[in-house]
């Protein structure tokens, strides 16, 4: 016996499930709204109440917020407790021995269909219980006083399903909650024919050494016939103490795993001709007027443009306006020294103006902003090109590195979860049962069937049974 | 290159696909079930002409040297829905014989083909890839989706006629008494948003793969990715309330009404917010 705990009886509420799915849904447009994870100043624009609110409920971060954490949570423990709750109720409809079944049950029911047959019963019996058997199989003949029972069932396994499901949902919560625990997304930038081991960790500014080296040997693009780039491919070598123990080419969508690290294409850039080999020559100054060149992600075209400091420029294909605020000698990504950049808004023609930070020495930088146009600077004063002939460019790869330990749990909650549905949504739990009843010189025969879903397809094979029954 | 080429043959289908709608509509209009007689028909030539179209449309890109299935951009992700929901409507039709059906289904295939044949925000070339969507898992992201709308979209059509039929659900004669009981309509929407859910949920899960595969993370909450999962949340509300008691009927149709318009949004509203990802942004 079960004392009532009211907060047992809150959480195996199905009531409470809609309540939280409708609330996940509904403040998850919070985030595709307010742009997330900016810097302070950005939100000024929303207003001293706007500040606060986004301050005090974490806005800015909405999906790691403690309030959207706590409804995930609060699903868990609805689902496990929900589960629990349906396992005692009707965990013996799963795993009881079949012999439990109730013919009245049966019998009872208004779908059942009747018929009287005069021959005797174990006649009956012979030739009923093939058609029975027909579509179940494991049928059996259960014996009693005056009443025989032939009782077929199958696809009880199949009330399992929902139970899969849930559980997928949970796997997919704690796996998650693995990997923002145990795991890291950070990137590591790394010119051609250069070692490291650093990762630079995404939004924090933290590195973190592994314990082997990443070397890339060389980095290419290859390009489709109307300039669209095809494919960016980076050949690196592991090393560990200074021995290579593995060489990989990786590409976007084939990246390198290697002891629980991934290593992934993610950008790349060019480097200008002063670092090459001469870091000695003097840094570009400040200058007034500037070449930019504009690609656009989406033609793959590129546009080169002059642009004086602090005077709007137009960029081609409708992509907004740029406008240089300023020239920086000394500039830092995620504590990684850049060098002197220039400063800048990028006004598209809808939505937000966005700040821009064009370094100089990497033209290829501004590429691993989402947006639609990437934008370099030519460097002001080039390297002539008598002073490094023929000097092939040379490249830098951006590489995007992780771990996450939980993706083995999380994959493993898609695969029950799509297993689940289907077993839920399609398969059902079938179970068919013809009494027939010793009655004065006859026999009356009923034919019923349940199941617990897709019930107008049962009602067919029900049909079909006793038209069969019927003929013989 | 022949003169047939995959382009006429979809702006060929658009039109039958309208042709197929006005039909329906008009059957319902003026109580005439005879012409949904030929708009079956019509709509089956819709959904083959289509079927030649997409083929035709791969054809052409292997001819081109960029070989690719035709699911990467916004104008093959459109035709391929208006194709499943047609299919799909053909299914139903066949099965539930009940052509009125017609009238509130066809018109949505009809209006995706519409959209990406005539709208000018939308190219129909034939693209390369660029290299984030060389993935399997890609197609069989678009595939599933697009699955998963469709059966979507019909739903919608069909909690619009309960929600209609449910104004007088007694009617025998008229327009209302062609629409199906309400009894099928509930049994049909629900049959039809378990399908939508199965492949939503196969949509998400191979988006997400295909995310681990090209950028190391499953999942960012970019604004697309959330939509995705809100309209999911959605369906799962939808599949949970119905075990509630009251909630049968009425409420379920609303329900599946604003689970398609997350459905829609999804689509096509996410490229309004801020932050963007707009369709196969690498
Ligand atoms: C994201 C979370 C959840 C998902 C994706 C989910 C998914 C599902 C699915 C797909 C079904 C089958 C529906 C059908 O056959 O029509 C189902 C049924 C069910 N769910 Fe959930 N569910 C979730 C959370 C919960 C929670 C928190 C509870 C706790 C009360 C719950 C209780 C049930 C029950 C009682 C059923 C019906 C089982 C039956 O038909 O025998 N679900 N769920």
């Amino acid at each position: 016996m079960k004392t009532v705990n009211p907060l047992w009886n809150f959480f195996i509420s199905i009531k409470l499930t809609v309540v939280l799915l409708l609330s996940l849904a509904m403040t998850s447009i919070i985030g595709t709204v307010l742009p997330q994870n900016k810097n302070p100043q950005f939100y000024e624009g929303y207003g001293p109440i706007g500040v606060r609110l986004i301050e005090h409920l974490n806005l800015f971060d909405m999906y790691h917020a403690w309030w959207f954490q706590g409804l995930l949570l609060l699903l868990m423990i609805n689902i496990v407790v929900c589960s629990i709750n349906r396992l005692q109720k009707t965990g013996s409809l799963i795993w009881g021995p079949a012999s439990d079944i109730r013919p009245d049950r049966f019998v009872g029911r208004k779908d059942a269909r009747t018929l009287d047959d005069a021959r005797d019963t174990e006649a009956l019996i012979k030739s009923y219980e093939p058609l029975v058997r027909r579509w179940f199989p494991g049928c059996q003949v259960l014996r009693t006083e005056n009443q025989v029972v032939i009782y077929g069932e199958k696809g009880r396994w199949s009330r399992l399903g929902v139970y899969i499901v849930h559980l997928s949902v949970i796997l997919l919560l704690v796996g998650g909650l693995v990997g923002s625990f145990f795991g890291f997304e950070g990137f590591v930038t790394l010119p051609e024919g250069e070692t490291t081991d650093t990762v630079h960790i995404h939004g924090t500014g933290q590195t973190l050494s592994l314990d082997f080296q990443i070397r890339c040997d060389r980095f290419s693009i290859s390009r489709y016939e109307n300039g669209m780039v095809k494919e960016y491919r980076s050949s690196l070598t592991l090393l560990e103490n200074g021995a290579p123990v593995l060489q990989k080419d990786i590409i976007v969508n084939d990246p390198l795993r290697y002891r629980g690290i991934n290593i992934f294409q993610s950008s790349y850039g060019k480097l200008a001709p002063q670092q090459q080999d001469s870091p000695a020559l003097p840094e570009p100054g400040p200058d007034t007027e500037y070449h930019l060149h504009f690609l656009s992600k989406e033609s793959g075209m590129t546009y080169t443009r002059h642009a004086k400091v602090g005077v709007e420029v137009d960029i081609p294909e409708g992509l907004g306006k740029f406008l240089i605020v300023s020239y920086e000698p000394q500039t830092d990504f995620h504590g990684r020294p850049l060098g002197p950049a220039l400063k800048g808004i990028l006004t598209p023609m809808e939505g937000e103006p966005v700040d821009v930070v064009l370094p100089i020495r990497f033209p290829g930088f501004d590429r691993m902003r989402s947006g639609d146009v990437a934008i370099a600077v030519i460097p002001p004063r080039p390297s002539p090109p008598a002073a490094l002939p023929d000097e092939e460019t040379r490249y830098y790869t951006g590489l995007q590195v992780t771990r996450d330990p939980g993706v083995g749990l999380v994959y493993a909650g898609f695969a029950l979860m799509i297993i689940g549905c289907f077993v839920s949504f399609y398969l059902s739990h079938q179970q068919v049962c013809v009494v027939i009843d010793d009655q004065q010189g006859r026999r009356r025969v009923t034919l019923s069937g349940i199941a617990n879903r897709n019930k107008i397809s049962m009602q067919h094979r029900i049909e079909k049974i006793f038209g069969a029954m019927t003929k013989v | 290159m022949s003169s047939l080429n995959s382009s006429l043959l979809l702006s060929v289908s658009t039109f039958v696909f309208g042709l197929a709608a006005l039909l329906y509509i008009s059957a319902l209009i003026f109580k005439k079930i005879s012409l949904t007689q030929p708009a079956r028909w019509i709509m089956v030539g819709a959904v083959l002409t289509t079927t030649a179209g997409v083929i035709l449309r791969w054809v052409e890109s292997y001819e081109m040297g960029i070989g690719h299935a035709p699911l990467s951009n916004l104008y093959e992700s459109l035709v391929f829905f208006a194709w499943t929901a047609g299919v799909i409507y053909v299914g139903v039709e066949y099965k539930y014989k009940n052509p009125i059906i017609g009238a509130f289904a066809t018109p949505i295939a009809f209006l995706a083909m519409a959209y990406a044949s005539l709208s000018p925000n939308i190219s129909d070339r034939i693209q390369p890839l660029v290299p984030a969507l060389k993935s399997n898992w890609l197609i069989a992201h678009v595939v599933t989706c697009f699955l998963g709308y469709a059966a979507f979209a019909i739903a919608f059509g069909l909690s619009l006629m309960f929600l209609i039929r449910s104004t007088n659900p007694e009617k025998q004669d008229g327009i209302l008494g062609h629409i199906p009981e309400l009894d099928t309509l509930d049994e049909l929407t629900h049959r039809m948003v378990l399908f939508g859910f199965l492949f939503l949920t196969a949509g998400i899960i191979t988006g997400a793969i295909w995310a681990n595969s090209a950028w190391g993370t499953y999942w960012s909450w970019d604004p697309k990715e959330t939509w995705s999962l809100i309209t999911w949340f959605i369906y799962a509300t939808l599949l949970h309330a119905r075990l509630m008691r009251g909630w049968q009927g009425k409420k379920i149709a609303w329900l599946s009404i604003v689970g398609f318009a997350a459905v829609l949004f999804t689509y096509f509203g996410v490229n309004l917010l801020p932050g963007l990802h707009s369709y196969g942004k690498a």
